[in-house]
């Protein structure tokens, strides 16, 4: 079987963000770029199941972005992803574009199963598993964190408020991962090394648009320094006055 | 490093002191590769996953967590990195091993038993083994399989290695030696399943053996309790007529000391690279406190005295892991050119080692100062809370101090520094004296008032090639004064060795932001001129004061004068405002939030 798993590229969680000049975008200069956290368990659970299959089945990295995606494509294929597929675009798509771009090359590879992280950490959309599952028909399944595959069956643990659901479905089906799911391997040193002998296949994502336009990011508004009003009861009086008349809550 | 196709002539071991390097030729952290960095990447992986949610467990030595820990480096290949693709490892080159070394210095104790394992424990057999030896160990040591130590010292023998008592006795039969004697302060030795171990065959010959844990007569004493990397394993070790096969002798019988010291020179660049990782990990600490704490209504990075400290850690960092890269980068292309002549590796890396020998001796003791001088100043950043337990800053204080201490004491190595250089320059292998005495007539002339050369570190370049000639001046009158007695003046050799030790730490910041200012813009490079600028106005300050105490000690009259005339000459720089940019280096590790350069 041929398993597709769709990865982003995503500003470091850990990295500032600025905005670009043009006020749309983030502006790259001093950001690290890292596989989206998600991206990563789809990448162990597809592996752990192709190894589980134990059969010729092969584990295809696919990614919409630019050059600078090859980084991460490169870091699956270093944890043992066998080939990978870059996409490339001129211009920042939204969800449903990334959807039809992915789609139309897991219709061309064959893929039957797809996994991908629940949302990219980037914009937070948490849209592009299912929009890809409906222009392909298939079957989604998705914020996943225990997966089983029985031949063509699938049947699935998910989060929900409060607990857990149980979802059976079959393939062709995608799976977007939650955090739970299992613990991505680390690139080992030799997979690093190995990586250099796979192909990226690299080519234009096939026209699509964005059905939604960005008209402008804005940071959240700087937090005011916090106050201490005294330490001990003495300081309830102007605590409770404060509240009511500055931040009007109470 | 491989992109380049320029050939530029590879200084020697030494050369340092007398020519020029050319920056281009230099290796630098910029010049890692991609594959390269994503080795480092998961090293960090490994190290943030693994390593530091466990430090107080690992400091405890929770029973098995070392081992274990080791085992799950082993998988990640983290200990096969420089073992031949041959013997299952994963043939990687110098400056692969040097770029993740470097980062395992941020795992506290665990790096201390990592890098006791995969180098001085791992290297002897790669180097000196036979290929019975090499196909028998090597797999096993580079999967984590087997654990490894290294046994030199011992209770009478500690800075005199080769006065070890430990006796080798060949059996009657003729198929074994018969061991007796007892090994001190032994990394690993809590759990090693082998031991390089060095003993005296027939009472002088000092012969190095592989001896497994397993034998009968082996034990092994209690932990110490110690003052820092209290999660390395350090103990005694008693052999009690261990029995080992003949074949186990590693090398050849009585030529142990080749063995030891070559390994110490590998040992000590090593210690540096760990060292600069640790620094880095160190300053990143410092900053993010700095940036959090609030004093006086501000933040505590505001002031001054704090960003003069932020500062002058990274200055020191930056000189330290420049000169580290670039003594990996010669080792590699020395191994390369050995290679490409039909040396194997292991032969060719070993004799890289030795060519540059004083270097790894230098940068032994600087990278150990520079860290020690790191951890001091976080715990102070940290104030109260850098003497407590629940801030990083008290580990990184306490598990720092060893580093100047093991592979070879500072003061050992700052000895060797300059009696390397001496033998070789006797061995006709290094011209210091002819150098020596072109800049004495250069002294007794009139000063050329040469037109300044312009350009980007002009005064850098020109203030090396004069710390180059203060240093060979009075080189060259000690040696002239004390002939072979100069090993009895120990205060000179230090002097001698510090001044050297700067120099090349200077030249090794410059080349670096040489090198860089053909990769980055104005802008971009000006963090890395500032810090160079910093550092050469000071360490020509520190030049100048090791000298004056050398000259003093011994010259008297014109001579006197003159050497003083001359280290004053060449040691001159420009005025630096090194408050003003002190401060600028701060902010921008400020505004980073941890080490940026
Ligand atoms: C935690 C730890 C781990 C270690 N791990 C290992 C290991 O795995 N394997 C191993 O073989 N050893 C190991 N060692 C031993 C270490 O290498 C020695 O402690 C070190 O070489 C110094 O020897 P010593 O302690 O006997 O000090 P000494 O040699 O007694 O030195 C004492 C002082 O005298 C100075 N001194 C000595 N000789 C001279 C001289 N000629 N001129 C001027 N000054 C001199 C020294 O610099 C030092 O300041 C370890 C030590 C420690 C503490």
């Amino acid at each position: 079987m041929k398993i597709a798993v769709c990865i982003s590229h995503v500003p470091d969680t850990a990295t500032k963000i600025n905005i670009a000049d043009n006020g749309k975008e983030i502006d790259p200069a001093g950001v690290t770029y890292i596989i989206n956290p998600y991206d990563e368990f789809a990448v162990e659970e597809a592996l752990t199941t192709k190894e589980t299959l134990g059969d010729d089945s092969e584990v295809i990295a696919i990614s919409v972005g630019n050059d600078k995606n090859k980084e991460t494509i490169k870091k699956a294929l270093a944890m043992g992803v066998d080939s990978g597929v870059l996409l490339k675009i001129e211009s920042q798509l939204d969800s449903f574009g990334i959807a039809k771009a992915l789609a139309e090359e897991i219709k061309a590879q064959g893929c039957d199963l797809v996994f991908m992280g629940k949302q990219s950490v980037d914009f937070d959309n948490q849209i592009v598993g299912q929009m890809t599952s409906a222009i392909l028909d298939y079957s989604c399944i998705s914020v996943v964190v225990d997966f089983k595959l029985d031949g063509q069956d699938i049947t699935c643990e998910r989060e929900i408020e409060g607990g857990k659901e149980v979802v059976a479905a079959q393939l062709p089906c995608i799976i977007t991962a939650q955090k739970g799911l299992n613990e991505p391997r680390y690139a080992s040193l030799k997979g690093i090394m190995s990586a250099k002998k796979k192909t990226i296949e690299e080519k234009s994502a096939v026209e699509t648009e964005s059905n939604t336009e960005v008209i402008g990011l804005k940071k959240p508004p700087a937090k005011n320094p916090g106050r201490i009003l005294g330490t001990d009861s003495s300081a309830v009086h102007e605590l409770v006055r404060l509240l009511r008349e500055e931040a009007k809550v109470i | 490093m491989s992109e380049q196709t320029t050939i530029t002539e590879i200084l020697k071991g030494g050369e340092f002191l007398i020519k020029e390097t050319d920056a281009s030729s230099v290796f630098t952290p910029e010049d890692l590769n991609e594959e390269q960095r994503m080795m480092v990447e998961t090293a960090n992986d490994f190290i943030q996953k693994e390593i530091w949610p466990n430090l107080d467990a690992i400091d405890k030595q929770q029973e098995g967590l070392t081992v274990n820990l080791m085992d799950k480096a082993g998988e990640l290949g983290l200990l096969a990195v420089s073992v031949p693709e041959e013997y299952e490892g994963l043939g990687g080159d110098f400056n692969t091993s040097t770029a993740l070394i470097m980062e395992m210095g941020k795992s506290y104790s665990f790096g201390v038993s990592f890098a006791a394992h995969s180098g001085i424990g791992t290297l002897p057999i790669m180097y000196y083994g036979t290929e019975e030896q090499k196909k028998k160990y090597l797999p096993k040591l580079a999967s984590g399989e087997l654990k490894s130590a290294y046994c030199l010292t011992e209770p009478t023998s500690g800075s005199d290695a080769l006065s070890a008592k430990t006796t080798a006795k060949i059996s009657e039969d003729g198929t074994h030696y018969i061991i007796n004697g007892q090994k001190m302060w032994i990394t690993n030795g809590g759990f090693a399943d082998i031991l390089i171990t060095f003993a005296q065959v027939d009472g002088d010959k000092f012969t190095c053996f592989i001896i497994s844990t397993d034998s009968e007569g082996f034990t092994s004493g209690n932990e110490e309790n110690k003052l820092g990397i209290k999660g390395s394993s350090t103990r005694a070790l008693f052999l009690d007529n261990v029995k080992v096969p003949k074949e186990n002798i590693l090398g050849e019988i009585g030529k142990g000391h080749y063995i030891a010291f070559n390994i110490l020179n590998i040992g000590r660049f090593k210690l540096c690279a760990m060292t600069t990782g640790g620094a880095k990990e160190n300053a990143s600490i410092a900053v993010a406190y700095a940036n959090e704490r609030k004093q006086f209504n501000q933040k505590i990075s505001n002031f001054g005295a704090i960003k003069h400290k932020l500062a002058e850690q990274a200055i020191k960092i930056f000189a330290s892991e420049s000169a580290t890269y670039r003594v990996s980068g010669l080792i590699n292309d020395t191994i390369k050119s050995l290679q490409a002549e039909g040396v194997s590796y292991t032969d060719a890396a070993l004799k890289a080692a030795e060519e540059y020998a004083i270097e790894c001796a230098m940068l032994k003791v600087y990278g150990s100062e520079v860290l020690d001088y790191v951890v001091d100043e976080t715990v102070q950043i940290h104030g109260g809370y850098g003497y407590s337990e629940e801030y990083p800053a008290a580990r990184g204080y306490r598990d720092s101090r060893i580093n100047r201490i093991f592979e070879g004491t500072n003061e050992i190595n700052r000895l060797l520094t300059v009696d390397m250089l001496m033998k070789r320059a006797m061995k006709g292998r290094l011209d210091l004296m002819g150098p020596a005495m072109a800049i004495q007539k250069e002294l007794m002339s009139v000063p050329e008032m040469g037109e300044e050369e312009g350009g980007i570190l002009s005064a850098e370049k020109k203030a090396i090639a004069n710390a180059k000639k203060a240093i060979l001046i009075i080189t060259g009158a000690a040696v002239q004064k004390f002939m072979q007695n100069l090993k009895d003046e120990q205060e000179i050799i230090m002097n001698i060795t510090d001044m050297m030790i700067e120099l090349y730490a200077c030249e090794s910041a410059y080349l670096r932001t040489l090198k860089l200012s053909s990769m980055k813009n104005e802008e971009e490079l000006k963090p890395y001129v500032e810090i160079t600028k910093v550092y050469f106005s000071d360490a020509l300050e520190r030049i100048n004061l090791h000298g004056k105490h050398a000259i003093t000690s011994f010259a008297e009259g014109d001579e006197l004068r003159m050497l003083l005339l001359g280290l004053k000459r060449f040691t001159k720089y420009e005025n630096v405002n090194t408050k003003e940019l002190r401060r600028n280096i701060a902010n921008r590790l400020i505004e980073a939030n941890k080490y940026c350069f």
